[in-house]
């Protein structure tokens, strides 16, 4: 195989200035709650594909609120299948484009295929799916995690991409316990292992950066993984207006770096110099009020821990950019 | 191997001569996962498409689950797709098979027949497709080896038509009949390519004319939305039928729904499924032999359930023996007979039923067993005792 | 059936109006208005405004339409927006009020 230059891949970026200002690619009318910072994020990540593209969803709170019978959110052919399969159905539509171009009974054009679930969809029930999909290597397969860190459309149950310390309805905070007692899983680090052209996170705080992600991954030829932070004001025990504001403090805190790893290779692309203190994050979500200074002191420093590694990694590469 | 000349037949192991078919069908994607005894199948589908034979996708996913998740993925986009699995790997992969009728994809799928564990064994019987008989898609039972090379081209033509949109299951049994090598006769390409044109669609992902598939269906949508694919799955049987008789116009070779072997003025009648029905007919060319009056029926077609073909074939018949291949722990009969049990209460002269188990994991199913069933459905019957199964030749 | 029982459910879909696979068309939760959950509702002073359009990119139910360049500025969709607030608290010049609906 050839290797493949990801980072100089052209896409249309988008600035301030040539924002998309048409009609949304997901319709408004949809049954998220009040303040949804997933589904914010899904509308602002299709907003940037526009709509020749298709998408395939797990089950989940996105999956739900966008498809009750006999409507749909979707201005772009979607399908839903099941929940820990949106991955292998994804590689089966690609397949289907790919065999159906090659005979010419599709126009000989990239159709990019976008597979979305939530963080349960993605690290826990569907990463078998998930990682198969990203080992085959479908050529036009994009996969968006939404991470609200925890099961919410069931009801607020831990999964593993809960964080340290979150109290959900089963991993409680209580007299023996701290709520969520293992520290999140590294998805990212999972998908980049496959060897995969493009992994990325990001947060619909900074929408250009996130936008401009989920272009670049279309764009390139290969499979691509986005892992995007989706603040949920229901299962977080927030106030619904904090959403955006809560996911500019986790990447400003440290707690979700915003970071690429384009054919293997770490790009830092957000450096927090001066991060506002981790406490300042956890205090607007109920979800954390258990904790004491203590528990956010552990906190911090874990938090810490996987911003300097990954702001190693990048200097060890290219170094930050902005 | 070539497989063009339909007036010779050719010698090949069946699962090999299942994958030609699959190829003489021009199948555009096939997603798979290896289990014994489909493996001989998706190995020979593999090497066609990378020998530039068949021109497919062929997606070596990595769970059963996933493989009928990209089947269900590629035939939303248009592709007509195929896959093959068996066992664990259908039962696996059960909770997409449920839902890829409801989403009216006309998926293929060969199962070639195995027990489900435990204990662990990868022998034939039929409890795998049993276990997921409500699933709601067409379910189809070869006999042998020139009838599941022509199912696999017959099944896409029913799946496919546009009165139908409905998956087919064609199952075959593992080993007995995957594995044995039989002579058949290959369709010609041309023929196949008159029989079954190339799938075109509306029902499918489109940029062009975007549709959302997979909905939420609510309390006052889900009944109905059941009704509806289950009226579809009904009214496919005439199709079936259609299928069945337009393929020995251009090929030679009918079937039916429900197959009838000497029931003319039969007392006691076998009902089997599956290639255990061709030592049943040897069987039953003996008992006649010896002056017994028995008969065989076999259910080609299972779902949607041939009702009146089945009444018709049982005719006047006093005792039938019903053979099932997988069990229901915890209740007197198998699927098979309690189904036929319960299609018979209404009829005025129903026969007497009784149930036996043959050929579970792999147990051999020699003659002498149909002999033993017709002896002991008249006993059973004359003593008008409503009998639980008997597992034949089990060892107390 | 029986006549004397009417164990119909209103507002249940017919079975012949199933489509084909349980499909719906695109965008159709359009049909569908969330404005009724709301309890507050977002006014604007368009005197502060600045026409950034935070408000239509943080909006999660993209209820904003941009009123164009001579407008400048961008207007709820009161039939969709949920009140959440979220333009309110984002907007840069805080000149978006959150209004108590009145019952």
């Amino acid at each position: 195989m050839k290797y493949l230059n990801s980072m100089e891949v052209p896409f249309e970026k988008v600035t301030a200035k040539t924002f998309p200002k048409g009609p949304d690619s997901l319709a408004p009318g949809h049954r998220a709650c009040q303040g949804c910072g997933e589904v914010l994020a899904l509308r602002l990540l299709m907003k940037a594909l526009g709509r020749e593209f298709m998408a395939v969803s797990a089950t989940g709170c996105m999956e739900v609120c966008t498809g009750p019978f006999p409507q749909s959110a979707w201005e772009m052919p979607w399908i839903h299948v099941a929940f820990e399969n949106a991955a292998a159905v994804a590689s089966g539509v690609d397949a289907g484009n790919t065999i159906l171009r090659r005979k010419g009974k599709l126009p000989d054009k990239r159709i990019p295929v976008v597979a979305i679930g939530g963080d349960g969809g993605t690290a826990d029930i569907g990463i078998q799916a998930l990682s198969g999909a990203l080992e085959r290597y479908h050529e036009n397969f994009t996969y968006i995690c939404l991470d609200n860190e925890a099961y919410m459309n069931t009801g607020i149950q831990r999964s593993s991409a809960t964080p340290f310390g979150a109290s959900t309805t089963t991993s409680p905070a209580g007299k023996l316990s701290k709520g969520q007692s293992t520290w999140k899983k590294n998805m990212p680090a999972i998908a980049a292992a496959h060897n995969i052209p493009y992994v990325a996170t990001a947060s619909p705080a900074f929408h250009l950066d996130m936008m401009n992600k989920i272009r670049r991954a279309a764009a390139i030829p290969g499979p691509a993984y986005i892992h995007v932070y989706a603040p949920c004001p229901t299962g977080w025990r927030m106030k619904a207006e904090l959403s955006v504001e809560s996911a500019r403090l986790a990447v400003n805190s440290r707690v979700f770096p915003l970071y690429e790893i384009i054919d293997g290779q770490y790009v830092l692309n957000k450096k927090v110099d001066n991060p506002i203190p981790v406490a300042d994050y956890l205090k607007a979500q109920g979800r954390f009020r258990h904790l004491t200074p203590e528990d956010v002191a552990a906190i911090t420093e874990r938090v810490n821990h996987e911003y300097e590694y990954i702001a190693k990694m990048s200097e060890a590469f290219n170094g930050p950019r902005f | 191997m070539k497989a063009a000349d339909s007036a010779k037949p050719v010698g090949i192991e069946v699962s090999l001569a299942i994958a030609e078919a699959v190829k003489l069908a021009e199948a555009e994607v096939v997603a798979a996962y290896p289990i014994t005894p489909q493996t001989h199948i998706v190995e020979h589908l593999s090497d066609l498409v990378a020998n530039g034979e068949l021109n497919a996708e062929y997606v070596p996913v990595e769970s059963e689950q996933s493989a009928m998740s990209a089947c269900m993925g590629s035939s939303a986009a248009g592709a007509r797709t195929f896959t093959a699995t068996s066992s664990q790997g259908l039962i696996y992969m059960a909770e997409m098979v449920f839902i890829a009728p409801m989403m009216r994809l006309p998926i293929v799928m060969a199962v070639a027949n195995r027990a489900i564990s435990a204990p662990l064994n990868i022998w034939n019987d039929h409890s795998d497709v049993m276990s997921i008989r409500d699933c709601g898609w067409i379910q189809i039972f070869a006999e042998n080896g020139q009838e599941a090379t022509d199912m696999s081209i017959i099944s896409f033509r029913i799946a496919e038509d546009k009165n139908v949109m409905m998956p087919v299951i064609l199952n075959l049994d593992g080993f007995t009949l995957s594995h044995f090598i039989e002579p058949i006769l290959f369709p010609e390409q041309d023929k196949v390519r008159q029989y079954l044109p190339p799938y075109v669609t509306d029902h499918k992902l489109d940029v062009k004319k975007p549709m959302s598939m997979g909905l939420l269906g609510g309390p006052e949508y889900f009944t109905e939305a059941k009704k509806a694919a289950n009226d579809a799955l009904l009214a496919s049987k005439p199709y079936v039928t259609k299928a069945f008789d337009e393929f020995a116009k251009i090929f030679g070779r009918q079937y039916k729904l429900v197959e009838s072997y000497r029931t003319e003025d039969a007392e006691t009648i076998i009902v089997s499924m599956g290639s255990i029905s061709e030592t049943a007919m040897v069987a039953v060319d003996e008992m006649r032999a010896a002056g017994e009056k028995v008969g065989l029926v076999r259910l080609r077609l299972w779902r949607p359930f041939p009702v009146e073909e089945l009444r018709a074939a049982i005719g006047g018949a006093k005792y039938l023996a019903v053979v099932d291949r997988h069990f229901t722990p915890g209740f007197p009969e198998g699927p098979v007979a309690t189904e036929i049990r319960a299609l018979m209460y209404h009829e005025e002269n129903r026969p007497r039923i009784s149930n036996f188990l043959l050929g579970l994991g792999g147990r051999d199913v020699p003659r002498n067993h149909f002999q033993y069933i017709v002896e002991r459905a008249k006993e059973i019957g004359s003593t008008g005792r409503q009998g639980h199964f008997e597992m034949v030749g089990v060892n107390e | 059936m029986s006549k004397k029982i009417n164990v119909t459910v209103e507002g249940a879909v017919k079975v012949k109006d199933i489509p084909l696979g349980f499909t719906a068309q695109p965008g159709t939760t359009k049909n569908f208005k969330t404005g009724d959950w709301r309890s507050a509702r977002p006014v604007l002073d368009r005197e502060k405004c600045v026409y950034c359009g935070f408000c239509y990119i943080y909006c999660p139910d993209g209820v904003y339409q941009d009123m164009g360049a001579e407008e400048k500025y961008y207007k709820a969709d009161l039939d969709y927006c949920k009140g959440c607030g979220v333009c309110a608290q984002e907007c840069p010049k805080k000149c978006i009020q959150m209004v108590v609906e009145e019952v």
